[in-house]
């Protein structure tokens, strides 16, 4: 078992294409760094020094991870982890 | 070009004139591969303001979901500036992250008209396109 990553459209020149990778970790981040090994460039695109990138949305399951424990999020086998770049702008 | 029905562009003006002087937002999902707008989505603007709209991380998640199972993707994906032109700001470019949709902008900043202009934002460049509005797909 792991856990299935879903990967949206404008990531996935990381994932040769693929809409959904498999990774390990038992924390967000210990994810995120496994994701990093097998698909490199992907973790910058979620991270930064501060924490999860501002603009991404990580779900795990059906829930924001920002309501869950960030990076510290606690992750599972068959667990589902959902990227989706926040729609945003403004006229400013 | 954004080929888009005239009944679609009355809905994403009549979001955009009920929440001015909010700015609107919401998408058009369309079967994938189809680029061919059908089902309106409006969704909360869930920054509230004049000047910056971002799609709640919930409904966005339910919606994108929705989308997926349906085999639907983004085709336009649309906002207003209510005291500006309809035109992507610097904003706008550096938040861009869906490639294939149709950004759709609508001005609410004259009563009398609502300009509606569609663009393509890919890696940072802004590319208008025409607006062909149909009575229906046919």
């Amino acid at each position: 078992m792991a856990i299935e990553v879903r990967i949206p459209t404008i990531l996935r020149s990381y994932t040769d294409g693929a809409k959904a990778v498999n990774a390990k970790g038992s924390t967000l981040e210990e994810l995120i760094g496994d994701l990093e090994s097998r698909h490199p460039g992907l973790k910058d695109r979620l991270v930064d020094e501060s924490g999860l990138r501002r603009f991404v949305n990580v779900y795990l399951n059906d829930e924001d991870v920002r309501f869950l424990g960030g990076l510290g999020t606690p992750v599972a086998d068959g667990d589902t982890v959902t990227v989706l770049p926040a729609v945003a702008g403004g006229a400013r | 070009m954004l080929t888009i029905s005239r009944e679609l562009v009355d809905k994403i003006v009549a979001h955009a004139r009920a929440d001015h002087p909010d700015e609107a937002c919401g998408v058009v999902a369309g079967p994938a591969g189809s680029d061919r707008p059908e089902r309106f989505v409006p969704m909360e603007n869930a920054e509230r303001s004049p000047t910056f709209y971002r799609f709640d991380s919930m409904e966005q998640f339910r919606v994108w979901r929705e989308m997926d199972d349906r085999d639907e993707v983004p085709v336009v994906i649309y906002h207003s500036h209510t005291a500006t032109e309809a035109y992507p700001s610097r904003t706008d470019i550096s938040y861009a992250s869906e490639p294939d949709a149709h950004y759709v902008l609508v001005s609410t900043a004259s009563d009398e008209e609502t300009p509606f202009r569609s663009y393509r934002i890919v890696d940072g460049a802004v590319t208008e396109e025409e607006v062909k509005i149909v009575e229906s797909y046919g």
